[in-house]
């Protein structure tokens, strides 16, 4: 399996959702509806708080249990990549993909009735580029590449920086790394 | 202090600002399913052991409420798909790691096997029905063979409607993101309250006095058997790991307390235990009819606080200051 990774650094990601309008306007998201999303994670105790941004969307589980559970192969890895995505024609609708994502609501219900999902924009990495997203980002805290090239930005970026993966007890192999 | 606050919009549909994606259709539908798979074990149990003249009903008419309660669950089921049209695509592959696709081919096998249970005692059961298909060549020979072949039927039946009674649980307690329904005992607890709602489904439409009698005391066994699960399955989650523990909060304070403890535990399964003990030991037996309701009663509420208390327990949880309604207060532009 090809693991491709999103590297995000918390330390010069400032929260302007510039990646969330991107990703709107790329992927052309129905109104009312977000593939991504940022957070705002405040911890500490007053004085003494830190503040770190995320943007976040699906982490293209390695082990994922939205596709392990779906009951029709819609939610499948794409070309052997850790890459998740929903075949909107095989898609009953049955929504057992969005209660199996432990990362709580990482898919989207389209109005037409089946899931629609974060793709890590496959269809521009097919054409070299990095995600809508990535692109985007006016801070160049957002960066994309594959995980088994040994000379990748990510890969450098995860061998010299402190990073983290949300909930990994999960189980699920995420692969959207934060740098902290 | 620790909190994760949204800071762009997000109210995505049924997943927002909780997830709620499944509703009275599913819990409606898993009820009709465990009752039905508890009308298919005992329609056979009452053949294999040759229980004709205690239960009459049971032996020969109840076996044809099985399509019936099916086809009304599968119909509810189908009402929660949001993709309708391509229903058809959990028949075009077989997923051996999701339990519903198990589902859905267990419901298939299911329906053929009922049919040959329902052939098997309706010359006997619904003699009027069965002159209807006996008109038939084919109907004819088809009865004779399946009451030819009764009892092989019936314990061929028994494996089938136990996979149907059983993978409702297994199903919601493999979505390990859910920390409410991540219990091993939960696939038992469905089978047992299924059986528990077809035992007393049974005491309500039989006539003869010796099968309710029969299935009173089947139905107390049971219950007895649904309160052990319900321990257990509050002790695997008390023991858990915190997501667990949590999700335990939401039936011991939270917001499923009054809906678990008082329409499932007291109005499902303590108070109809009490009146079956009394109806049993000869005490009381005014109220006779009053517990199989509630035993009808306490198992849809299981299936229904199953699937919210569920659904609400979480890994994460996000603050989120996003309002809808806030948008209409911006000014309206042609």
């Amino acid at each position: 399996m090809t693991r491709y990774a999103m590297v995000i650094d918390t330390k010069t990601c400032i929260g302007c959702g510039d990646c969330v309008v991107a990703c709107k306007t790329e992927n052309k998201v129905p109104e009312g509806l977000n593939r991504d999303w940022v957070v705002e994670a405040t911890s500490g105790t007053y004085p003494n708080l830190t503040t770190e941004f995320r943007s976040e969307r699906c982490n293209h589980c390695s082990n994922a249990t939205c596709v392990t559970l779906c009951p029709t192969g819609a939610s499948h890895h794409w070309n052997d990549t850790n890459i998740v995505l929903v075949n909107a024609d095989k898609c009953t609708g049955c929504k057992a993909c969005i209660a199996a994502c432990p990362y709580d609501a990482r898919l989207v219900m389209h109005p037409d009735g089946y899931i629609d999902k974060c793709t890590f924009c496959h269809h521009r990495i097919e054409q070299g580029l990095d995600p809508a997203c990535v692109s985007s980002c006016p801070t160049r805290c957002m960066h994309f590449g594959s995980l088994d090239d040994p000379h990748s930005k990510v890969n450098h970026l995860l061998k010299t920086r402190q990073h983290k993966v949300l909930i990994p007890e999960t189980g699920n192999d995420p692969n959207v790394y934060y740098l902290t | 202090m620790s909190e994760e606050l949204l800071v762009t919009a997000r109210n995505n549909a049924l997943i927002d600002p909780g997830l709620h994606i499944w509703t009275w259709e599913v819990a409606m539908y898993l009820f009709m399913g465990g009752m039905t798979a508890g009308i298919m074990i005992f329609s056979a149990l009452m053949i294999v052991r040759d229980k004709e003249q205690v239960a009459p009903f049971a032996t020969s008419r109840l076996a044809l409420l099985a399509p019936i309660v099916l086809s009304l669950g599968m119909t509810t089921l189908f009402l929660d798909l949001e993709h309708k049209l391509f229903v058809y695509r959990f028949y075009t592959s077989f997923q051996i790691t999701s339990p519903m696709s198990w589902g859905a081919w267990i419901l298939i096998i299911v329906y053929p096997i009922s049919v040959l249970q329902i052939l098997s005692t309706i010359r006997v059961g619904y003699s009027s029905l069965a002159s209807y298909v006996d008109r038939l060549t084919i109907g004819r020979l088809m009865v004779d063979w399946c009451e030819r072949y009764r009892t092989e039927i019936a314990f061929a039946v028994i494996p089938f409607a136990v996979a149907l009674g059983i993978y409702t649980g297994i199903l919601l307690s493999a979505f390990g993101a859910r920390p409410f329904w991540n219990s091993g005992v939960l696939g038992l607890l469905f089978l047992v309250s299924g059986m528990s709602t077809a035992a007393a489904l049974v005491v309500l439409l039989a006539r003869q006095r010796s099968e309710r009698d029969l299935f009173t005391r089947i139905d107390l066994v049971l219950i007895f058997a649904e309160i052990a699960l319900v321990v257990l399955s509050l002790i695997s989650l008390a023991s858990g790991s915190g997501q667990h523990i949590d999700a335990l909060q939401s039936v011991m304070g939270g917001s499923y307390t009054l809906s678990f403890w008082v329409l499932f535990v007291g109005i499902g399964l303590l108070i109809p235990m009490v009146l079956e003990l009394l109806e049993i030991s000869g005490v009381s037996k005014s109220l006779a009819m009053l517990a199989p309701v509630l035993v009808i009663v306490g198992g849809y509420a299981l299936r229904q606080v199953v699937i919210d208390a569920g659904q609400e327990s979480t890994w994460t949880s996000y603050s989120t200051q996003y309002s809808a309604e806030l948008l209409q207060r911006l000014p309206q532009s042609d």
